[in-house]
């Protein structure tokens, strides 16, 4: 396998390296360097450091395995492919990400899954260990959620004004929710059977690669909070 | 009055900052504003609790992996501690357009200062800094008869003086008037600007730095950051919706807003709130980045009362759009960012060292084994100060 050295190398130096690397490889002591991975399909990569904003941006199917934590925009476009993080995310995770998985064993900042969405079998999934800052899901359109709010120690597992102008998709919050509101058009309820079968299915995958008892975090409660109508907004415009 | 546009210095702000031209590798690219360079500002600093001074080569060694945040046009640093040996007297840093110039307003500090010792700031010769102005620095203490005069404390006294060369001496302006501190600034990336100014040369117990990525503002030297009031600094990230409104309020104070960008007003705000109505620095923080009245009114009944109070009084000191910022003070540093947290920022900490920037990797490279890395909530002040005594 091959093992690139960050060192002193720009973004762009990177990216080739990593495209010429075959189908696996790491990349060491990464600082700061933006747009890590993006756009790839076809690859393995491992890194450790800090890989800079937009790691995986555009992602195509490529596996990004992160062992630290990475910065604002994880995920940003992404289309497919599975970006994994052993620490905590900055803002704005999974911006207008459109397929794929991102998996965070920590926290996530601000905004994260900002303006997901989806369309018919592509539907782009985000799982956060720990909790997440405030407007999560702000204009999400599309996709899942899933906040686990692990070591959430007394904080909440969901800072303020969850789902602001969310129309589609699902957020789905472990634990109490008792002390947080949200707007008008979303509609809070608890997990049922089908929504704990999905639920169960990505709490495993989470206890795989992080570790951590998948039974013990399943017998939290869990909410699913979802717009009220699959076009909220068709009021304001032109029906269509 | 923007004297600025109208002064002849080679380092006046460009009439027109899509003028300038953006040099890179040695070569000439397309003017700012045909090309779009994706950046926002790059903000970092360093503070040591047990006032350990450090030198300026960690805070410009952070901003390198953070480059591409700045796009050339400003470059900045402020650091605390810096001269124990005049540690009473105030710190002026200047510039001026041309010799003259700095004649003119040496007779004017003269008839209000007793000037201690008047130099040149050592610069170094870098390809990557051009057009220097004349930068000279003065450690004062104003003269007893003058301050009398005007029937004000020492420290309103230096900052009208600071006011009054700032719009009233054109082609000269003071960038720093702290004591005990100064700041460090010049059109260029920031990395540059620290080698131009020897920052390895000056060891501060606290250390802030700003990489300039100009949206709607010249790229001129009194342009970049830090923005400074006696030993107040500010290094922003971001872009005030909330400028004119604040600069209307402000300006009420015998503040003028003349280095044509939205920052200085934030320097100011601070100013008047902390000096003047006396103020905590988390009133202060209250005040500027208050919380939206549907979060206040979850709050206990006491925190309502106070943050509803400082609302209501202050509403157009109220600093909205994006805003992550670092302000250094004599012995600490606060670092705020924007209620809606609109840019980023992280806190690390190693030892007696608490460290913030932009991003993570700033941080990595002062400490690679930085410990408590976090993000702090919009609006949530984070202070950190030097104990007691020991600045």
């Amino acid at each position: 396998m091959v093992v690139i050295d960050a060192k002193d190398k720009q973004s762009r130096e990177l990216n080739d390296l990593i495209r010429g690397a075959g189908e696996e490889c790491t990349v060491t002591g990464c600082c700061g360097q933006r747009f890590l991975g993006a756009g790839m399909s076809g690859v393995n990569i491992t890194m450790e450091g800090i890989p800079g904003n937009a790691l995986g941006a555009y992602l195509n199917g490529a596996q990004i395995t992160v062992h630290g934590n990475a910065q604002d925009a994880v995920g940003d476009t992404m289309n497919d492919g599975r970006i994994v993080v052993h620490g905590s995310i900055g803002d704005a995770a999974g911006y207008a990400m459109r397929g794929g998985e991102i998996f965070v064993q920590g926290n996530a900042g601000y905004r994260a899954g900002i303006h997901m969405k989806e369309y018919g079998k592509k539907i782009p999934v985000m799982v956060i260990g720990g909790c997440a800052g405030s407007f999560l899901g702000e204009y999400q359109a599309g996709g899942i959620l899933l906040v686990l709010g692990l070591n959430a120690q007394g904080k909440p597992v969901v800072n303020n004004f969850p789902c602001t102008g969310m129309h589609g998709g699902r957020l789905i919050l472990r634990g109490d929710v008792s002390g947080l509101s949200f707007p008008g058009q979303v509609t809070a309820r608890p997990a049922g059977a089908e929504d704990m079968e999905l639920i169960a299915k990505y709490v495993k995958t989470y206890c795989d690669l992080f570790g951590g008892d998948c039974g013990d975090i399943l017998k939290a409660p869990f909410t699913v909070v979802s717009p009220d109508s699959s076009n909220p907004y068709k009021q304001m415009y032109v029906a269509n | 009055m923007n004297k600025g546009v109208h002064g002849k210095g080679s380092f006046a702000p460009p009439v027109n900052a899509f003028l300038f031209l953006i040099r890179k590798g040695g070569q000439f690219m397309k003017p700012e504003g045909q090309i779009r360079i994706p950046s926002g500002c790059a903000i970092a600093a360093v503070i040591s609790k047990e006032g350990r001074r450090m030198s300026g080569e960690g805070i410009l060694n952070a901003m390198k992996p953070m480059h591409d945040r700045s796009n050339g046009l400003g470059g900045g640093f402020a650091g605390y501690g810096i001269y124990p040996q005049y540690r009473d007297f105030y710190a002026l840093h200047m510039f001026f357009d041309r010799r003259e110039t700095r004649k003119s307003c040496e007779v004017f500090l003269k008839e209000r200062f007793e000037i201690v010792q008047s130099e040149i700031i050592p610069t170094r010769k870098t390809p990557a800094i051009t057009d220097e102005p004349i930068i000279w620095r003065y450690f004062v203490t104003p003269l007893r008869s003058a301050k009398n005069a005007m029937q004000v404390d020492e420290r309103e006294f230096v900052s009208r003086a600071v006011m009054k060369i700032n719009n009233e001496i054109p082609g000269a302006f003071v960038f720093s008037s702290g004591k005990n501190m100064g700041a460090f600034k010049a059109v260029g990336f920031p990395e540059d600007v620290g080698e131009f100014y020897r920052l390895e040369e000056y060891e501060g117990y606290s250390w802030t730095a700003h990489g300039r990525y100009p949206t709607n503002t010249p790229g001129w030297w009194g342009g970049a950051h830090p923005f400074t009031l006696l030993d107040y600094s500010v290094v922003h990230n971001g872009e005030i919706s909330s400028y004119d409104a604040n600069r209307r309020f402000i300006e009420m104070f015998g503040y003028k807003c003349s280095l044509q960008t939205d920052t200085e007003v934030i320097t100011y705000i601070l100013d008047y709130l902390l000096r003047r109505q006396g103020m905590t620095i988390e009133e202060a923080a209250s005040v500027i980045a208050a919380p939206f009245w549907s979060t206040i009114e979850k709050l206990p009944a006491e925190e309502q009362k106070r943050l509803a109070y400082l609302r209501t009084v202050f509403p157009s000191l109220l600093i909205t759009g994006p805003f992550s910022i670092v302000f250094g003070f004599e012995g600490g540093l606060m670092a705020l960012n924007d209620r809606l947290k609109l840019r980023s920022m992280v806190v690390g900490q190693k030892d007696d060292k608490v460290m913030i920037a932009s991003e993570e990797a700033a941080i990595r490279v002062m400490e690679p084994d930085a410990e408590r890395i976090s993000a702090p909530a919009g609006g949530e002040p984070v202070i950190i100060r030097v104990k007691e005594g020991a600045f």
